[in-house]
């Protein structure tokens, strides 16, 4: 690896992707997916390309899970470590490939050949436990997949020659509604917004009908579409900017990653609608990092498109209807699906939400008009307009209309995605996917609802149980403290750091429940729970942080003698374990006996 | 309810005047009121990480320094349940680094100390994290100690916008989160950075000091020690008799 050769690489980086601070990300990216690293001279040498400050571009390699400024392996392998791959035994299937490639996770073997990491979530939970194996996913993994796996890395097998199946992705669909089952023909939803906006309104009849549909954000917010659409139609700036939430990271999700694989001219489809709507000319497409094997395809799905003269120039004929998109791929970071992080990492930077006002349709993307919608609503746009309004209507109930896309995972006989109505009951979805001594679901992703068996006549709508997606189910051999320690160490891993609440109160939640698991701890510590939980959601800068302690404060209501039976009995613990903090003079000796332990208390 | 006063909104029951384009908290100091804030400076836009400012506007949180001052606001910052959770933040602050204030040079002048002390904190609460954060001591005149940095950002921004340098960046994520220094060794004394600069004089905290300029002023004789950091009243006095340099 010669200095030259990073250079190089560098700039054919800086070639394909241009050299404005904007691409710093995507430049980066691909010097990892060379390097599997980050090196210094590459940092150094994109700094001078894309003319940032070196300090800058350490900051941002520092920020994404996926940049690594040490070297890791030629093999990179990331095991996906959310609850439901844990449920399906990846704690142990990670020790025995560590075993077998005689690694520790987290640190590369000696001779470079591969390192084992943990990842929060790759996003394939209805086919648990997964990997990403230089960030091509295997999943349905058991013990002869993951030492497969290994005969192949320790054969220094190069990937190209790895056996196909290992690497076949599964869309489990197990209930259409309208929005997957719909036969439409890339273009027809475009013509019929243009036709339209012929009409007196002009290109506001566009907008109109997604208001008239009541279409609500599918990300799980649920703000109007109809009308962030129209506050960036009405500023006088542009161009202005159409983007495409495609960064499923909520634990739990993974409908966009079908409608990214399988319906992806649906998604484009709504997204050139949006783009009339809003005159709109430019557009991206914001992959997760995990995803990042559906690049290839999604560019492939664009390049026909404009083939056909669905994008580009003249859109279908129309004069003056311009409109293109560009897939930016992530590196690794759950809060850059918080819609002004997002768009701060599509310019290059941290992923840090924004302050508000200004919102994202006023000054968004470097500045400019720029909306940002959820995958599944842009599908749900492009319907509105081939269908009508009235059509959408008809599905869902009067606050919520449409479908919704649930992804069904955890403890059940059929996880897959389902389209259901909104309004179906929890109970309905736990009956269609087979759960069976269900006693809980997180309705949502950790950042969601944890819901006990009271709550499983709530109904999946904006109006009641408010969700993206996420279906985790747990039935009665699961520990719902252990579930939500699981999530408290998620956020604190993931949060930005922006905040003082979320950037150190994730991490004393994390702390105060480990205490717990470890029998150290006491009431007086519970109340801290609810304490540290109550100022993340009051004062905290985003979403992420505001809902950090929700599990927490949830199964502290619903599953509190899963808390309560690992309690000491004493008022108040101290933090500070008195013989834990001689481990290390216990290494460092070799002594393990008594005599080198504190006197425990009987 | 009667029409709202133009460019008025009340806070904690008592009228505030506001001009166009000030915040909440902007609004409040001009007025002589004080929010505790530790990010916030008045020559910097506002940018709304430490959260000690947060109050409630029509009784919903929001961080005073970013929020737009507007007509009729109902804004309450002196209540019991702020102050319990801005104690909080500070001692998260407390914990997440390396505080010792009878050691510091800052102290006295330490704005977390002052609005510890304020808020009536009266212990770390919280385990404490014992960070390592290695001092960068390589500049002839200037002290970086990261154990004391709470992320602020002030020397960040005031490069950038006052000295036109960039020295500083924030790098990370999480409780990763740190101060970058801008050089290929990511050491200070290989930047361009000046002890005149404006960065090098807004640190809150003791994190960039000046090198041979120890206790200057006696300890028990500096700002804070004269008065507490919400009377800003009697704040000007103080700081007529006694500042930092």
């Amino acid at each position: 690896m010669g200095v030259s050769g990073i250079d190089a690489c560098v700039d054919a980086a800086v070639e394909r992707w241009g050299s404005a601070p904007t691409q710093l990300l995507q430049v980066l990216r691909e010097v990892q997916e060379r390097y599997r690293w980050l090196p210094p001279a590459a940092l150094d040498h994109a700094a001078r390309r894309l003319g940032l400050p070196i300090a800058r571009v350490r900051g941002v390699a520092a920020f994404y899970d996926f940049l690594a400024t040490k070297p890791t392996g030629a093999y990179h392998i990331l095991f996906s470590d959310d609850v439901v791959d844990r449920m399906h035994g990846s704690a142990d299937l990670l020790g025995r490939m560590c075993h077998q490639l005689w690694v520790e996770p987290g640190k590369p073997s000696e001779d470079g050949l591969v390192c084992v990491e943990r990842a929060s979530f790759l996003g394939f939970p209805e086919q648990a436990p997964s990997l990403l194996v230089n960030q091509r996913p295997i999943t349905r993994l058991d013990q002869a997949r993951i030492d497969l796996v290994c005969e192949l890395v320790l054969a220094r097998k190069p990937l190209a020659e790895w056996p196909a199946e290992l690497f076949v992705i599964e869309q489990a669909v197990h209930r259409k509604g309208p929005l997957l089952s719909d036969p439409l023909q890339p273009g027809e939803a475009i013509r019929a917004s243009i036709a339209r906006s012929d009409g007196a309104a002009g290109a506001q009849a566009v907008l109109d009908e997604i208001n008239r549909a009541n279409l609500l954000g599918r990300g799980g917010a649920g703000f109007t579409t109809g009308v962030k659409w129209e506050s960036c139609r009405r500023q006088q700036v542009e161009p202005r900017v159409v983007v495409c939430n495609a960064d499923e990271g909520e634990p739990g999700t993974f409908k966009d990653r079908l409608l990214l694989s399988n319906h992806a001219d649906l998604v484009f489809e709504g997204m050139t609608v949006a783009a009339l709507g809003t005159g709109a000319s430019l557009g991206f497409v914001y992959l997760r990092g995990e995803y990042r094997y559906l690049f290839e395809s999604l560019c492939e799905v664009l390049e026909r498109r404009r083939a056909a003269g669905l994008l580009g120039h003249a859109i279908c004929g129309r004069a003056g209807f311009d409109f293109d998109v560009q897939v930016h791929v992530g590196a690794g970071s759950y809060v850059c699906g918080e819609a002004s992080a997002l768009v701060e990492s599509l310019e290059g930077k941290r992923g840090i939400p924004r302050n508000r006002p200004p919102r994202l349709a006023e000054k968004g993307y470097l500045g400019l008009p720029t909306i940002v919608n959820n995958v599944e609503t842009y599908c749900a746009a492009a319907l509105i307009q081939q269908h009508g309004a009235d059509w959408f209507r008809r599905h869902g109930t009067a606050k919520s209309s449409g479908t919704k896309l649930l992804s069904v995972s955890g403890d059940c006989e059929r996880p897959g995605v389902y389209e259901y109505p909104f309004g179906v009951t929890v109970r309905q979805v736990l009956d269609d996917c087979g759960a069976h001594r269900t006693i809980a679901v997180q309705c949502g992703g950790p950042s969601g609802r944890c819901l006990e068996q009271d709550d499983f006549a709530r109904r999946i709508a904006f109006e009641d149980l408010e969700t993206g997606g996420a279906f985790i189910v747990f039935d009665d051999r699961r520990d719902m403290f252990e579930v939500a320690r699981h999530f408290a160490h998620f956020f604190a891993d993931e949060s930005c750091g922006f905040c003082t609440p979320c950037r150190v109160g994730t991490s004393l939640l994390a702390r105060l429940m480990d205490k717990i698991r470890d029998g150290r701890a006491s009431e007086h510590d519970l109340q801290t729970i609810g304490e540290l939980a109550r100022l993340l959601h009051g004062a905290s800068h985003c979403g992420l942080g505001e809902s950090a302690g929700k599990a927490l404060v949830d199964t502290l209501q619903k599953f509190r003698p899963a808390y309560e039976r690992r309690l000491i009995a004493h008022g108040v613990e101290p933090a500070f374990d008195l013989d834990g903090a001689l481990a290390r003079a216990r290494r460092m000796t070799g002594r393990d006996d008594p005599g080198a332990h504190l006197e425990q208390p009987a | 309810m009667s029409e709202p006063m133009a460019n008025v909104f009340e806070l904690d029951g008592e009228h505030v005047p506001f001009e166009a384009g000030q915040t909440i908290l902007q609004a409040a100091l001009a007025a002589g009121r004080h929010i505790p804030h530790l990010c916030f400076h008045p020559e910097f836009r506002p940018h709304g990480s430490c959260k000690l400012c947060t109050v409630t506007v029509n009784g919903s949180h929001a961080t005073s320094c970013t929020t737009p001052a507007r007509a009729g606001l109902n804004v309450a910052s002196g209540t019991r349940e702020l102050n319990d959770e801005r104690r909080m933040l500070v001692q998260l602050l407390f914990v997440e680094g390396n505080h010792f204030c009878p050691s510091c040079e800052k102290s006295g002048h330490c704005k977390l100390q002052a609005a510890a002390y304020d808020l009536g904190m009266t212990s770390p609460r919280f385990d404490h994290f014992f960070p390592d954060r290695p001092v960068d001591a390589s500049h002839p005149e200037l002290l970086l100690d990261f154990n004391r940095c709470i992320l602020c950002e002030l020397c960040v921004r005031a490069s950038a916008e006052v000295d036109g340098k960039h020295v500083f960046a924030l790098g990370g994520r999480g409780l990763g989160k740190h101060l970058e220094v801008n050089s290929a060794s990511g050491r200070l004394a290989d930047t361009d950075a000046a002890v005149a600069d404006k960065a090098m004089a807004v640190c809150p905290v003791g994190a960039i000091l000046r090198k041979r300029q120890g206790f200057a002023v006696p300890i028990g004789r500096r700002r804070y020690d004269r008065c507490p950091i919400s009377e800003p009243g009697r704040r000007v006095q103080a700081a007529v008799a006694e500042e930092t340099p």
